[in-house]
């Protein structure tokens, strides 16, 4: 018999705040029913407590009975002793309690500060009290999925999620990507907020891929041609794959700063030195000292330089084969016509989204020379626009939020004080400028700026260090442990932080069918259609 | 007025003997019977039954060497039937108050020569409603064995339930609670009322 939602499970029997409680399974309610990341409602005497199932055990009231279990051909006996002397048990982490009294429906609900009594009633939480805790769908509030087995919809307030930094984990292949097309729809509709997104694989721009699926399954622009602008850097890769970009990027020599470089020193094999010398080319050369660097041939100049610079000539040498790599990249010219950053900041005034694709640039260094590149030279925009702002004269740009994949690069212990991306997401909001990070290992990235991100959703991960660093910190962090391991591997996440009340296993909307855009589409323009009704009934 | 079974003569609180007013004719082990008297209807459970000679020195000797069958012996020798003589001890289970069962000791006991009834089918599903008395037959000291007597008694009960196996699960789920930490002779039981 399939469990009901109004049918009583069990009572509780130990519990403890830090722990959670234990509830002895009814022996009508199957234990095979009960799955890891439900929500229950505990009856206490003076209010209800909202929680998560996070384990499932077996008991026995006498050990015999495991030493000599009955045959298995004996029904009778294993009928009797179902619910008697061998029983389920749930263990529930009770998460927030909600009363059930006038006054509570005003009032949110709270974390909660202690445990309900000895023998109240636990049933499975009803749709009423799902959509109390994980709100309705409004206009800042967005559906992002089901909470496992469950139709109740999941609503993320983005507002509210934009104002932090946020993390999207998951080993390869469980739907990082996905996940993150779905968040930026909704950002995109909801949130007031415009989007910069390094899409390294070309995932997000027009199309994206679609795995175990044949074809692609559509991207930003093709549902929201007139809120999104593609970037490219490989136009030609980009007219092959059909994708109508807005600009093509292209950078200068002369727009490299040592800054730039020093961060590509691991992946380009840079010793300290030659990093040093960076700087010190910098100051000597101008501006043009990476063009004009590269071009030296006079063995004779070159000597005297780095004589009266005081550089040895194995770094120099290092430093050379670096940045030749670099210059190899095609989409660096000697000079670029039109300033990339400007017109990136310009669809951002706009409130247009940019994607920048990297074609078929994907390697890591590309990748980060670009993202490091535009995103310190954006930040510092929106730096000097909020200190205005500040100042009373405009108001605050709009709040941004910068995507990037392959976090760790950028944010691990060695560099993430350097690049701009550590710096973003230790500031916060301060600047409007906040970061959705997109990993797969997120043991990598730095403990600090895991600390600082406000809401993590997370596919299945199942290195140890991996979930040790994504649940740093959470309240029942063994708990979410079991939730978390028992992920599927596609299509399930568990997201916590600061726009959950909780922490909710779910299953994300579905994208891809006709349908599912549909819905993407006319979300966004709900509010607008309602506005035009409205009109339309005064004219 | 039901048939009677037989007439006390042996009584105390917590148990009682009876003979039978026919030679072997005695009730099924585990079964439920009562004594009717103005003062007090009393329950039990027939914990024991045997035939003996009446005088206690005097054991019965075989007679049956020539004959072909057992009825022939009681054929042959008619005055057996008067030496003979047929006893069960009922075990007190409970008595009825206003109309209701009540599953512990009456305050008296039974009295001698009363009548020995057996209980109608209403009595005896009113009488297992509940199963108080499973634990009174488990912290007797029997003189058979306490499973069997268990296992006796449910099966008998179990033969005038609407629903014989939902009633023996549901007494099972009892036993299991009185017999907790005894899994063995828990056990025992379930496998001599196992359908």
């Amino acid at each position: 018999m399939e469990t009901q939602p109004d049918q009583n499970l069990g009572i509780v029997v130990t519990g403890s705040v830090e722990k959670g409680t234990d509830v002895r399974l009814d022996s009508s309610a199957s234990v095979e029913d009960m799955v890891v990341g439900r929500y229950v409602t505990i009856e206490g005497k003076k209010r209800r407590f909202f929680g998560m199932v996070t384990d499932i055990s077996l008991g026995v009231t006498d050990e015999e009975i495991t030493i000599s279990p009955p045959d298995t051909s004996d029904a009778f006996t294993a009928e009797i002793l179902e619910g008697t002397a061998t029983y389920g048990s749930l263990h529930v982490l009770p998460m927030l309690t909600i009363s059930g009294d006038v006054n509570s429906v005003i009032e949110e609900p709270q974390p909660v500060k202690t445990v309900p009594s000895h023998f109240s009633r636990v049933k499975l939480a009803s749709e009423a009290d799902m959509e109390r805790v994980f709100g309705k769908e409004n206009n800042t509030n967005y559906h992002i999925g089901n909470p496992l087995d469950m139709e109740t919809k999941l609503c993320l307030d983005l507002e509210k999620l934009v104002k932090r930094s946020n993390g999207i984990f998951g080993k390869s292949g469980t739907g990082k990507t996905f996940l993150t097309r779905l968040l930026l729809i909704g950002m995109l509709q909801k949130s007031k907020a415009t989007n910069l997104i390094f899409d390294m694989h070309n995932e997000y721009g027009w199309a994206g891929s679609f795995e175990g699926g044949k074809g692609g399954v559509k991207a930003l622009k093709q549902l929201f041609p007139s809120k999104v602008a593609v970037f490219t850097l490989d136009e030609e890769n980009s007219r092959y794959r059909g994708v109508s970009t807005d600009f093509v990027v292209r950078i200068g020599f002369d727009e490299i700063d040592p800054e730039d470089i020093s961060l590509l020193r691991q992946t380009l094999n840079l010793t300290d030195q030659a990093v040093e010398a960076v700087y010190q080319l910098r100051r000597h050369l101008g501006k043009n000292w990476m063009q004009l660097t590269l071009d030296m041939s006079d063995s004779e100049q070159i000597e005297q330089m780095l004589q009266k610079l005081n550089i040895h000539e194995g770094s120099f040498a290092n430093l050379r084969r670096g940045l030749a790599a670099i210059r190899r990249l095609p989409f660096l010219v000697p000079h670029a016509q039109v300033n990339a950053v400007d017109s990136i900041l310009e669809y951002l005034d706009r409130g247009m989204n940019v994607v920048l694709e990297f074609g078929r640039h994907r390697d890591i260094t590309a990748y980060m020379l670009v993202a490091n590149m535009l995103a310190r030279r954006i930040y510092k925009r929106y730096q000097e626009k909020t200190e205005v702002a500040m100042a009373g004269k405009v108001t605050a740009p709009t709040p941004l939020v910068i995507t990037i994949e392959e976090a760790h690069k950028f944010l691990n212990h060695e560099i993430a004080n350097q690049t701009i991306f550590g710096e973003i997401a230790r500031e916060m909001r301060k600047y409007n400028v906040t970061l959705l990070v997109i990993d797969q290992r997120p043991s990598a990235i730095d403990e600090e700026i895991m600390s600082q991100l406000g809401t993590k959703i997370t596919c299945l991960l199942d290195n140890e260090k991996d979930i040790e660093a994504v649940l740093a910190g959470v309240n029942g962090k063994n708990d979410l442990k079991t939730v978390l391991a028992r992920l599927a591997p596609k299509q399930q996440a568990l997201i916590f932080g600061h726009a959950v009340p909780m922490p909710v296993a779910f299953r994300p909307r579905d994208w891809g069918t006709t349908k599912s855009y549909e819905e993407f589409t006319r979300g966004g323009d709900s509010t607008k259609q309602a506005e035009k009704d409205i009109r339309e009934l005064f004219e | 007025m039901s048939t009677k079974l037989g007439e006390i003569i042996e009584s105390n609180s917590t148990e009682f003997t009876a003979e039978s007013y026919e030679l072997h004719d005695v009730p099924a082990l585990g079964s439920l019977v009562k004594i009717t008297s103005p003062q007090l209807d009393i329950f039990g459970i027939v914990c024991q039954s045997g035939t003996s000679g009446i005088e206690p020195g005097r054991r019965p000797i075989a007679r049956g060497k020539d004959e072909t069958s057992e009825q022939a012996v009681y054929q042959s020798s008619p005055q057996l039937m008067k030496l003979l003589r047929s006893e069960f001890r009922v075990l007190v289970m409970g008595h009825k108050i206003d109309d209701k069962i009540i599953q512990y000791l009456p305050p008296t006991p039974a009295h001698i020569h009363a009548f020995v009834h057996p209980c109608t089918t209403e009595e005896i599903q009113q009488f297992s409603r509940s199963f108080g008395f499973l634990s009174i037959l488990i912290n007797n000291r029997l003189p058979i064995s306490t499973e069997e007597l268990v296992a006796a008694t449910l099966r008998e009960m179990s033969k005038v339930q609407p629903d014989p196996h939902a009633f023996l699960v549901a007494a099972g789920k009892a036993l299991t609670i009185t017999l907790s930490g005894e899994y063995h002779r828990l056990k025992t039981i379930l496998a001599r009322i196992r359908q």
